[in-house]
């Protein structure tokens, strides 16, 4: 059984997601469309899981949501993005097409993603009442961010599967 | 017999990950799919996430602050570095929109725009920014506070329903959680928390934010609550205690302050009267706040800290001078 992290893929993947977390909180906040900014997160979670599977997916996504739960400015409780974020990259995983993928395979799969991600944090945040927000406040919310997300995954997607190909050249992709 | 052994076929075989089989409940044979995670991992990351809500549930987040700190000891850093790059690029396209019109010149004077437009970008940048500082030297002494100024590094993305900005400075600048935060304007927010380099506010627009505020000119107190809207919609809502008061429009609130000024001080402006309802089934008036802050244009802010504090920057003293 091969580890399911070797260390160049911890190390890029590592990368990948400081790089999306760093532009999320202080590049993309100048371009926020009513305050809503890309998921880059949680699209290198998706494209992780696309390149090596659903179990890597869970545990990426659970990291990445951590980070994204305890950087600054984060104030909700910790927790609720590792939980979206594990559930996007198992979904995404398991969604993901055998063999390489097509832009048209793996673009559904994003727009799945992000609106499972989306959801299900904003779920989590009815549930334990977090910010007090209502529902035409989190679907308004959802729909931006779904677009955006979609835009960006065009972007970012192939990056990080082509980030992954470099550390790891031997590897073919999934 | 070396050919063969050599053939990529073969090697990629050997390379894949070997199959895991497994008794299933009825006794059989189960092959676990490579990739697909254990459903022991699983039930153990879910458990992780619901135990650290839980554990920032309980006690104020106490358990968790350490935790946040550490990741903002390394982030914080990296955001106010990306930062510091992206503001002037970002006031480009601003003041190309003003200057619109003179798109149409004509190709003679397009070179020599062209020369101007860089040379403006920055300028205006530059120029705003001694405005804010000129600013923030009016509010320390209008309010009679020594104020640490700071900018704001990264601000919290609407999908989180919160309203927190990153500023660059932090516990070595003097600041602990539950200082006030000021800008030219009038009450910007709170300290959450702090790590060296950086600290986390909380607006006054969050939807979980509450001030004791004051009207101006009666001197009747209540308490303002955030909406959780930003830019120009962003208001707030003043629930008075004195429930026969109704405040007239356009009257100025500012806060009302706590015990040794934590988490507010008092005399801060912060916004206007917009408008007043009352209800009989809620036994209180509720005023609508226009604040005065721009919220989704923050930049330089003031954290209010103790005159004569130790900090790794300039001071703004009660006086008006730097220190």
């Amino acid at each position: 059984m091969s580890p399911l992290l070797p260390l160049p893929r911890a190390l890029g993947a590592l990368f990948a997601v400081s790089v999306a977390l760093v532009l999320q909180a202080s590049v993309f906040s100048h371009l926020a469309v009513r305050g809503v900014v890309p998921d880059l997160v949680l699209l290198v979670v998706v494209a992780a899981a696309l390149a090596y599977g659903s179990e890597l997916g869970l545990v990426l996504g659970f990291g990445a949501g951590l980070l994204l739960d305890l950087a600054p400015p984060a104030d909700h409780y910790a927790g609720r993005w590792a939980l979206a974020l594990l559930v996007v990259g198992y979904v995404a995983g398991r969604l993901a097409a055998p063999g390489r993928a097509r832009v048209t395979q793996w673009l559904p799969v994003v727009a799945a993603s992000s609106f499972v991600g989306t959801s299900i944090f904003a779920l989590t945040g009815l549930l334990l009442s977090d910010p007090g927000v209502g529902v035409g406040e989190l679907l308004r919310v959802e729909v931006v961010t779904l677009v955006w997300d979609i835009a960006m995954g065009l972007v970012v997607v192939p990056l990080t599967l082509g980030l992954f190909a470099k550390v790891e050249p031997d590897r073919v992709a999934a | 017999m070396t050919d063969l052994l050599t053939r990529p076929a073969a090697r990629r075989t050997s390379r894949r990950p070997v199959v895991e089989d497994r008794l299933n409940r009825r006794g059989s044979l189960e092959p676990r799919e490579p990739g697909r995670p254990r459903r022991s991992l699983v039930v153990a990351l879910v458990l992780a996430c619901v135990t650290l809500m839980t554990l920032d549930h309980v006690n104020d987040g106490a358990a968790v602050d350490p935790l946040r700190r550490l990741v903002g000891e390394v982030y914080g850093p990296v955001e106010s570095g990306v930062s510091g790059v992206v503001g002037p690029v970002v006031a480009v396209p601003h003041w190309l929109r003003s200057k619109h019109d003179l798109a149409s010149d004509i190709d003679r004077l397009q070179d020599e725009n062209d020369q101007l437009h860089s040379e403006l970008a920055a300028s205006d940048y530059e120029r705003n920014r001694l405005q804010e500082y000129d600013d923030l030297t009016a509010t320390a002494e209008s309010i009679g506070q020594a104020l640490v100024p700071a900018r704001v590094i990264g601000i919290g993305p609407a999908q989180s329903f919160s309203r927190t900005v990153t500023i660059d400075a932090g516990a070595r600048a003097g600041l602990a959680p539950d200082m006030t935060v000021v800008n030219g304007q009038g009450l910007v927010g709170r300290v959450l928390r702090v790590t060296s380099t950086t600290a986390t506010v909380l607006l006054v627009v969050d939807a979980d934010s509450t001030v004791g505020g004051r009207v101006g000119r009666s001197m009747k107190v209540g308490f303002l609550h955030g909406r959780g809207d930003l830019g120009d919609t962003a208001r707030l809502d003043l629930e008075l205690v004195d429930q026969t008061y109704v405040p007239a429009k356009g009257e100025t609130v500012v806060t009302w302050g706590s015990q040794d000024g934590a988490p507010y001080v008092s005399g801060v402006p912060v916004g206007r009267v917009d408008s007043v309802f009352s209800s009989p089934r809620e036994t209180t008036q509720r005023a609508v706040i226009d604040p005065f802050v721009d919220f989704s244009a923050l930049d330089m802010v003031g954290v209010v800290v103790p005159s004569g504090t130790q900090s790794d920057r300039g001071l703004i003293e009660v006086d008006g001078g730097l220190r």
